[in-house]
């Protein structure tokens, strides 16, 4: 019994790293442009599929793939906020909503139409099989994309932090005006923000092909969860998103483990919901 | 509001005409469906409306409503034997129950957290029929076949009952919207939407207004769910319960206009015969091209015409005068 609880806290912590930083890229996005990206699910399932091909065609495993991964999201989360998302920065909040759900569902079924709706795995990773850690054991691919999203989450902060583009990221989120009359270029750092949001959900994605099954909607269930956790964290907060991705992890897990493992997801939503409720603002939104 | 002018009566009489006389010169069964699926749509999108159109809660979440809907008269008419008529009123309350009960704790959220609150509601809803024993879990159920009859509001053998019943429910749920929205209660609702904080120092209660808004767009979509139990007459949370049904529903109310009575339908009027036909054209092969253009189509239209196909109408109009 003791055992068990510390393996599945393990395992939740595990998957709570990697849910980190899918839900940081979608903070920067909904933080600098107050825009929910309904469509970072599928960009994750792109990042899988791109690590797959990357394998399967040109014989690169995940972990040396993640580089481009990271640059084609880029780019095309760049693509997707010039010709889409800013159209609608000055429109209706239900357009605004809207536009990224007709991407998510054109992507996805533009997967289904490329390579089928079948699953698909990643046959030999270079990183396979478990360590035995006294009680506790532990996936090495699953350990690795953990510490691998903990190492770029904290790079992720540290470039908001330390860099010129970065505070000029920061800045447009607490105050676009006044960070228009500092001499940003505001639309510059939208798009910026956009494409960087979109390489880190890449990254993750190519995490995430190391140890998981690729199939075109891998995207739905993921990016309903990272809603909830950027909600939760507190809207725009990077900090608020790591914690809240690491909570929601590990109650996931302990929930399907205690209770019923066809409810962990159920279980997470109820939380979210119970979170806004008694603090709108998230636990670190201001 | 203004009074309808002569014109425009004739315009809606001579539509409703045209409807009325549908099914005398058609006589395929999927062109039926397709008007019937339309028409069911453009009363989802109505119900939505009052909700997202009149108090700015873009709710993603009606699904859950719908389901519960169609559930609840199935579930009183298999294990107790109930008329599915009492079961379209039972299953609305049940609805309008259920909304106010998710409704409280939601009232201080706004915009996207609305809406992922709404998301979040459906799918716990999603995944508990999904599992639910009773029910039948994932394996759906299976309507009793009855005989024909309005009171058993099942019909065998034709459509034509089938489509106007839907299109009664339609007109029912457009004079009530229309009626809301000249009572007191749509002008609390937009005065809200304006702005939370003038329309709560004018003394409006916010949170009241805002649940019996949910309430009854609630009742409304179980109808339509209950409707569609009894036309399909099978159901599975794949086929009631699931997102791109909620996502379906936005689309009508926002292609059309939201905020306006006639925008849904007109949204209905253009997506649904879209989505059914290229589904029958492109889609029988499963490949995702009919969802490639359904999403593409929606990619374009909220970036580049987001006010709604109604809302560009009435300024051409508006423009002719």
């Amino acid at each position: 019994m003791y055992e068990q609880l510390v393996q599945q806290l393990v395992n939740g912590l595990l998957i709570g790293f990697l849910y980190s930083l899918i839900a940081i890229g979608l903070t920067m996005i909904w933080g600098v442009m107050n825009i929910v990206n309904f469509a970072h699910g599928e960009f994750l399932m792109l990042g899988m599929f791109l690590s797959f091909w990357f394998y399967t065609l040109f014989g690169v495993d995940p972990l040396f793939s993640i580089p481009i991964c990271a640059a084609l999201l880029f780019l095309l989360g760049w693509v997707i906020y010039k010709s889409l998302v800013s159209k609608v920065m000055k429109g209706p909040v239900l357009a605004q909503l809207v536009v990224t759900f007709g991407v998510s569902i054109f992507i996805a079924y533009t997967a289904v139409f490329l390579w089928t709706p079948d699953f698909r795995m990643i046959q030999k990773p270079l990183l396979i099989g478990t360590w035995h850690l006294g009680m506790v054991e532990l996936s090495i691919p699953k350990a690795a994309a953990s510490a691998g999203s903990v190492l770029v989450s904290f790079a992720a902060f540290l470039f908001l932090r330390k860099t010129k583009t970065g505070k000029a990221i920061l800045a447009t989120e607490m105050n676009r005006n006044s960070a228009l009359l500092m001499g940003i270029d505001t639309e510059r750092v939208n798009a910026l923000s956009f494409g960087i949001g979109s390489a880190l959900v890449g990254i993750a994605g190519a995490f995430l092909s190391m140890y998981y099954y690729i199939y075109p909607q891998v995207g739905g269930t993921f990016g309903l969860i990272s809603f909830c956790i950027v909600a939760l964290g507190g809207f725009g907060s990077i900090e608020g998103a790591f914690v809240a991705g690491v909570l929601i992890g590990v109650v996931q897990t302990l929930g399907g483990y205690f209770f019923d493992p066809a409810y962990k997801y159920a279980i997470v939503f109820a939380l979210y919901l119970v979170t806004v409720w008694i603090r709108p603002q998230g636990l670190l939104g201001w | 509001m203004e009074k309808p002018t002569f014109r425009q009566i004739a315009l809606y009489a001579s539509v409703f005409a045209a409807l009325l006389a549908f099914p005398l010169f058609v006589k395929g069964t999927f062109p039926m469906h397709v008007m019937i699926m339309t028409f069911m749509f453009a009363m989802l999108g109505v119900a939505w409306n009052i909700l997202g159109g009149y108090a700015a809660m873009f709710s993603f979440g009606q699904a859950a409503f719908f389901g519960i809907g169609a559930y609840t008269s199935t579930i009183l008419l298999m294990n107790y034997n109930v008329n599915p008529w009492a079961g379209l009123l039972a299953g609305g309350m049940l609805a309008a129950l259920t909304g106010a009960a998710i409704g409280i704790p939601c009232s201080n959220l706004r915009g996207h957290y609305f809406a992922i609150a709404s998301i979040a509601f459906a799918e716990i809803v999603r995944i508990h029929f999904n599992n639910w024993k009773f029910v039948a879990a994932a394996e759906g159920l299976s309507l009793p076949f009855l005989p024909s009859s309005l009171r058993n509001f099942m019909f065998q053998s034709s459509k034509t009952p089938y489509y106007y019943i839907m299109l009664a429910f339609l007109v029912l749920s457009l004079l009530l919207c229309r009626y809301l929205s000249t009572n007191r209660m749509g002008y609390y609702l937009r005065a809200i939407k304006e702005s939370h904080e003038i329309a709560k120092g004018m003394g409006i209660s916010f949170v009241r207004y805002r649940l019996y808004a949910i309430m009854i767009s609630a009742f409304l979509t179980a109808m339509a769910g209950t409707f569609y139990a009894q036309y399909i007459l099978y159901i599975d949370p794949d086929s009631v319960l699931i997102l791109p049904i909620s996502i379906q529903i936005v689309l009508v109310a926002m292609l059309g206009g939201a905020g306006t009575i006639m925008g849904p339908v007109i949204g209905a009027a253009i997506l649904l015969p879209l989505s059914e036909y290229t589904r029958v054209w492109l889609g029988y092969k499963g490949t995702g091209v009919d969802m490639m253009i359904y999403g593409a189509l929606i990619m374009v239209i909220s970036a580049y015409q987001p006010q709604g196909v109604w809302g560009f109408l009435t300024s051409i109009g508006r423009r002719a005068k």
